[in-house]
């Protein structure tokens, strides 16, 4: 059905006139020129595709876009603020979390939804939390150090 | 550093001069290659080029549009800004990165000031394509003897214009100084400007030595991050141009299946969605990605499959079967002279799927007879021909271009979807993205082959190995070789890792293509034979080889592990093994633990030791070794394709399985000092011994020998049972 959506994608109001059962992916990729959320699998299988919205980490290819309807919706577009990256940027960076880069936009959105509510995590809890996000290149441990040492920096921002 | 090949709009002088090469290039080089090069040349503008030849017909054969004897070219522009032009692709190995060191290297610039141009058919040199952990140790030379070159041209340039000796000049980020005079300098930009210069040397430039390297055997971190963590790193399906389409492709349920009959009426009454029937080739187009498949999803397609020869289980039975006759691969001795106790062991390994983050990707657009193609694929060079082929296109009409490859592992060799995709903006008159579905790279991708390793081999009762009778089939040699001192050696490959009129579907390299599977045949039959003899496993290995750099990588792998002695199984779930490959040894030790009752394996920890030769990034080649580890524990505990002939019955990642962040055991890496010998490939060794170590651990943990890969926890649980 064609509706009127609204939301706030990276701190900036957004307004849609458009099918609502297309999804966000598409929707960012396609009418909001935004290519950071990458399509992987289609099914939720990978997380290629992760964005935040209301600060809770989503598979946008599964994600109809009425469901964010009046919301938030971050992706990896968004982290950056003022010209400095996130320091989740930076430790991906720094720990060379990521190799062919192609998760990464997920990892990343994954990653800082999760240090919203658990600002402090533990080894276990980020292996944990990002288990659904697939890294065919192998970065693994080097995300997983990334992540831990973006947390402590104050990844939580 | 740059990259600048992704946007064509917003591209340089180089492109537009480039473009006129092909036709600058009717003199063929090897007639009279002093003025195609001079002609090349000024097409490339001002400042320094460096062209660099090999051998020719070496790997550069099948080169069209340049000089034949060119495969490399180095500029240095009138701002002092350095672009090093390669045909070889970025998809996460780290090349981006570890060329632009070699250039930075010798020609005495910082990194940042180097930008790459990759993968670009009408700005790059003709390349093979980038596969087979070649780039660094096959391209890699001629990059440093251009840079080197180019480096000597502008130290003349220098000597000449500060009017002292070239002895007396010293240079440290693009800026040429008098030794001790660091106020009389001149930049590499201020001696660009106003020239044109031309130079062409062999790949025996002198070089500077490991002594003096500055960027060298630096740990360097990529310079592809800063795009890869905010997004901006361009991929084929970012790409957009205007008016574009994206296509959904009809397809077969089963490769062989043929169409019995087409209804595209309720597809073609879709609004917005255009259909394209082009013999075979049954597409929707649409301006939206989702609105194409839902209307792929209204045409009505009845089709005749094949019956199955073989399936996810019979499939070793049926090479068995019907291997035919073995090629000869090595031989001496006499395996047939020793009888008593051989030991007679069979390996199975199954299909495996490529499965990169990115599926295949192509959007294509033909704009004044020429047609552009933008496309995630490890051979854009190899895709050019195809698609100049297929659309009947001379090649000098056709560029592909390479924006950054979300993985290939080899599966990324063929670009089929470029060339789809290309067909379709051939049709449509409009620029067409054809962006395979998980679905569609599960069907398409070109399968790492199923195979089947059988070793009849015996040892003595001083531990010594007296035969080695191997037989492989559909995983050919590579890694196979018998690194360990036998007197009777005897090696057969039976069809060579099998090919279409083997396989029901498509095959093709995966990452170290069949050495896994020979590496876990060998090692494991390894392990049997100390168990059998009562040797401790790295005993037994040493005791059997007196290849210097095999028991270098054992021991250094072994020492850092902190090696605990004692013949298998010693309790400990504990194990090494090692291979050679793309030139590199590298030695796995490894340390698992089995649940019998689930039979799940949990590996705790590897440790890999490699030796690579000179190593250019050793923080790039930490992160391919790890990137082995993590990607090897899928074909070792997970993945393998399930199917009946032609139909693939996995779609997508919830039933092929790939390691997930909870299965990463702890990993270290060490690389073994090597700088006497030339950078060796290291993308792809350490995978290689993955499955034996961890059977052989499974092993030494359990009493336990596992034959057959994936070891899945059915196939554990079993294999405890019996």
């Amino acid at each position: 059905m064609k509706q009127n959506i609204r939301f706030r994608l990276n701190g900036k109001p957004v307004a849609l006139d458009t099918e609502d059962d297309r999804t966000l992916l598409w929707v960012l990729r396609g009418d909001l020129d935004l290519t950071g959320p990458k399509f992987g699998c289609g099914e939720g299988f990978c997380g290629a595709c992760t964005v935040a919205v209301d600060d809770v980490a989503v598979r946008s290819c599964q994600t109809p876009l009425k469901a964010v309807q009046g919301k938030n919706v971050v992706t990896v577009e968004g982290l950056e603020h003022d010209g400095h990256l996130h320091p989740l940027q930076r430790a991906f960076m720094e720990h060379g979390g990521f190799q062919c880069g192609y998760c990464t936009s997920g990892m990343l959105m994954n990653a800082w939804a999760f240090l919203q509510k658990q600002p402090h995590p533990s080894r276990d809890a980020i292996v944990q939390e990002m288990d659904g996000n697939l890294c065919r290149c192998g970065a693994h441990q080097r995300i997983i150090a990334a992540i831990q040492d973006a947390a402590a920096k104050g990844g939580a921002r | 550093m740059r990259r600048r090949n992704v946007d064509v709009e917003t591209d340089d002088l180089h492109r537009a001069a480039l473009f006129a090469v092909p036709e600058a290039m009717d003199t063929p080089a090897r007639q009279g290659n002093g003025f195609s090069r001079r002609s090349f040349c000024k097409l490339l503008g001002g400042g320094i080029v460096v062209l660099i030849t090999t051998k020719p017909g070496r790997l550069f054969a099948q080169r069209r549009a340049y000089p034949e004897d060119l495969n490399a070219y180095l500029r240095i522009d009138e701002n002092g800004g350095v672009t090093l032009f390669s045909g070889k692709i970025e998809m996460g190995q780290g090349i981006h990165t570890s060329l632009a060191q070699m250039a930075a290297e010798e020609l005495g610039v910082s990194l940042d000031s180097v930008s790459m141009v990759m993968g670009d058919t009408d700005q790059c040199p003709w390349d093979q394509g980038t596969w087979g952990s070649q780039s660094t140790r096959m391209f890699g030379p001629a990059v440093r003897a251009a840079a080197a070159e180019a480096r000597t041209v502008l130290m003349n340039l220098a000597a000449k214009k500060l009017e002292v000796g070239r002895d007396k000049l010293v240079v440290e980020n693009g800026v040429v100084s008098v030794a001790g005079n660091s106020a009389r300098k001149v930049t590499y930009g201020e001696l660009a400007k106003g020239k044109q210069i031309a130079r062409l040397v062999d790949e025996k430039a002198a070089l500077r030595s490991l002594k003096e390297f500055k960027v060298i055997g630096r740990p360097t971190k990529r310079m592809d991050g800063h795009d890869k963590v905010t997004g901006r790193a361009k991929y084929a399906g970012d790409v957009r141009r205007p008016g574009m389409l994206y296509a959904r492709i009809l397809r077969p349920p089963s490769h062989g299946a043929t169409r019995k009959s087409l209804d595209t009426s309720k597809a073609k009454s879709m609004s917005g969605a255009t259909v394209v029937e082009k013999d075979d080739l049954i597409a929707v187009l649409h301006t939206d990605p989702q609105a194409a498949g839902h209307a792929l999803a209204l045409i009505k397609a009845d089709w005749d499959q094949p019956a199955a020869a073989f399936d996810t289980e019979s499939v070793g039975d049926y090479f068995l079967a019907n291997g035919g006759a073995p090629e000869v691969r090595a031989s001496h001795g006499d395996v047939t002279s020793v009888t008593a106790n051989v030991i007679h062991s069979t390996f199975r390994t199954g299909y495996l799927a490529h499965a990169p983050m990115e599926p295949h990707t192509a959007i294509a657009e033909l704009k004044d007879g020429k047609m552009t193609v933008w496309a995630g694929t490890q051979s854009p060079f190899g895709a050019r021909a195809v698609i100049a082929k297929t659309l009947g296109m001379d090649e000098k009409n056709v560029r592909v271009i390479t924006p950054f490859v979300g993985g290939g592992f080899g599966g990324k060799s063929s670009a089929n979807q470029a060339v789809e995709a290309a067909q379709l903006a051939q049709i449509a008159g409009k620029p067409v993205m054809v962006a395979w579905t998980r679905g569609e790279e599960f069907f398409f991708d070109t399968f790492g082959p199923a195979a089947v390793v059988k070793i009849a081999s015996a040892v003595d009762d001083q531990g010594k190995i007296t035969t080695w009778d191997y037989h492989v089939w559909a995983a050919g040699d590579r890694s196979a070789e018998m690194f360990y001192d036998t007197p009777n050696v005897s090696l057969k490959t039976y069809i060579g890792r099998g090919g279409p009129k083997v396989h029901p579907f498509g095959t093709g390299p995966w990452r170290a293509p069949g050495a896994g599977t020979n590496v876990f045949g060998r090692e494991s039959q390894i392990d049997i034979m100390a168990a059998a003899a009562k040797i401790d496993p790295l005993e037994f290995r040493l005791k059997n080889t007196s290849d210097a750099r095999l028991r270098r990588a054992l021991k250094a792998a072994a020492d850092a592990f902190g090696w605990k002695a004692g013949a298998g199984p010693s309790g400990q779930g504990r194990a090494i093994a090692a291979c050679t490959d793309a030139g590199a040894y590298c030695a796995l030790a490894a340390e698992v633990a089995v649940d019998r009752a689930t039979g799940v394996i949990t590996v705790k920890r590897v440790v890999a030791a490699q030796d690579m030769g000179v190593v250019i990034n050793p923080e790039g080649a930490k992160m391919q070794m790890e990137g082995c580890i993590n990607m090897g524990l899928g074909y070792v505990l997970s993945e393998e394709l399930n199917f009946k002939g032609g139909a693939i019955a996995d779609k997508n990642f919830d039933t092929y399985e790939l390691p997930r962040f909870a299965a990463v055991p702890r990993i270290e890496t060490l690389l073994i000092p090597n700088d006497d010998l030339p950078p060796q490939g290291g993308g792809e060794p350490a995978i290689v011994p993955m499955g034996a170590v961890i059977a052989n651990a499974v092993f030494d943990a359990t009493g336990v020998r596992m034959f057959r890969l994936p070891m899945t926890p059915a196939r554990v649980k079993a294999a405890m049972k019996t």
